[in-house]
């Protein structure tokens, strides 16, 4: 990043400073006649006139500055120090939770997120729930639409708090601190729902290959829902806002129940050894159908108060 | 019912706290929950009673120490800032 960074502006400079040492050509400008004039608001208009160090006609104060080595090097020792920091922070969020497996789960791409979009709101077509493997992997969303991701619950939670935002301001009950707070409300919901996944399927042993970031994706699948429920509640009133919830709780909750199936109730259909699953498969059954349950209820908490 | 990330805080760490003063040998073992009690056999399906044990046993054993620091930061800053 530092590179390219280094020759970009280089050769800004140069495109810049060639009109004004008309008279004494001290070096040779290779750069063509037309500059692209264009992108140069975007850098801090500080860094107009960078200058080589014998251009000393440009008149204004500011060409000095960085013709100066001191302010040269103390540029390098700044880029280093943040190229530091850079790889402390990643060798340091490397060690809670693996960056690889996370690109995974933002491997998408636009078919995928329509393609799930339509399944999440209306699941009953979908024939094949089966995840997809590739020798031991699994395939990442790109190439399987089975696959959870997390861009879409990342990007609903969000449109779902900034919709939260504009509802409350529509009835005249926006504050700044509403929405911090409905946003750590739905946070916190999703914590306690993940967490009470993951104690229950430890309790019961399911030798799942769920890992916390897939449970964070289906459990934030319903924010999807969610959105849908209230635009439904915003345009169309309260009747409106109920038939949309039955809607989204329905669709969901087919969508958890077959999705969750194929992961965690394996025994039920490749059993080859009996009784030899743990303690009693109707448990797993009830887990699935639980976490199924609680989506409509939670749809329902977290949604109602802004469609009064 | 509006949580804050400072209240799911809290009821993790009083969560925490209640599970970490079950005494081994005056109450657990009393309930037929001692860890001495979870023999079980070797296949892979220990059964819920003996996971729950065993996560009980291993909160107390790891939580232990930290715990004491977390405690007392809590204390401190509900003493300072209500």
């Amino acid at each position: 990043m530092d590179l390219p960074h280094h020759g970009y502006r280089a050769s800004k400079q140069r495109s810049r400073a060639a009109p004004p040492a008309g008279d004494s050509v001290l070096f040779e400008d290779t750069s063509s006649a037309a500059p692209a004039m264009n992108n140069q608001g975007y850098y801090t208009p500080g860094y107009n006139m960078g200058g080589t160090s014998n251009d000393m006609q440009g008149g204004a104060g500011v060409n000095n500055l960085f013709t100066d080595p001191m302010a040269n090097a103390a540029m390098m020792y700044g880029s280093s120090l943040a190229n530091q920091g850079k790889d402390m922070v990643n060798k340091e969020i490397s060690r809670f939770m693996s960056v690889n497996k996370l690109k995974y789960f933002f491997a998408v791409d636009t078919r995928y997120v329509l393609k799930k979009l339509m399944i999440l709101m209306f699941p009953y077509t979908h024939q094949d729930w089966e995840v997809r493997y590739h020798r031991d992997t699994p395939l990442t969303p790109r190439q399987d639409v089975n696959a959870p991701d997390l861009y879409i619950p990342t990007m609903a939670f969000i449109t779902y708090i900034l919709l939260a935002g504009m509802a409350l301001g529509i009835q005249k009950r926006f504050s700044p601190e509403v929405l911090g707070l409905c946003a750590s409300t739905a946070l916190v919901w999703i914590i306690i729902e993940v967490l009470v996944m993951l104690l229950s399927l430890y309790l019961l042993t399911v030798h799942s290959d769920l890992s916390t970031f897939d449970l964070i994706a289906y459990s934030g699948y319903k924010y999807v829902g969610m959105i849908f429920t209230v635009l439904c509640g915003l345009l169309f009133g309260s009747d409106g806002y109920f038939v949309a919830l039955a809607w989204s709780s329905c669709a969901l909750m087919f969508f958890i129940v077959r999705s969750l199936k194929m992961k965690i109730l394996p025994s039920l259909s490749s059993d080859s050894m009996g009784m030899g699953s743990s303690a009693k498969p109707q448990l797993r059954l009830y887990i699935t159908v639980a976490t199924a349950v609680f989506q409509p209820i939670i749809i329902y908490w977290l949604t109602s108060h802004l469609v009064r | 019912m509006a949580f804050t990330l400072y209240s799911l805080i809290q009821a993790a760490i009083l969560c925490v706290n209640a599970v970490a003063v079950l005494h081994e040998e005056r109450f657990l073992t009393k309930i037929g929950w001692g860890v001495d009690q979870s023999v079980g056999g070797f296949g892979d399906e220990p059964g819920i009673k003996v996971q729950l044990m065993n996560l009980v046993r291993s909160v107390r054993t790891v939580m232990r120490v930290p715990l004491i620091a977390v405690n007392s930061v809590c204390i401190v800053l509900l003493l300072l800032f209500g």
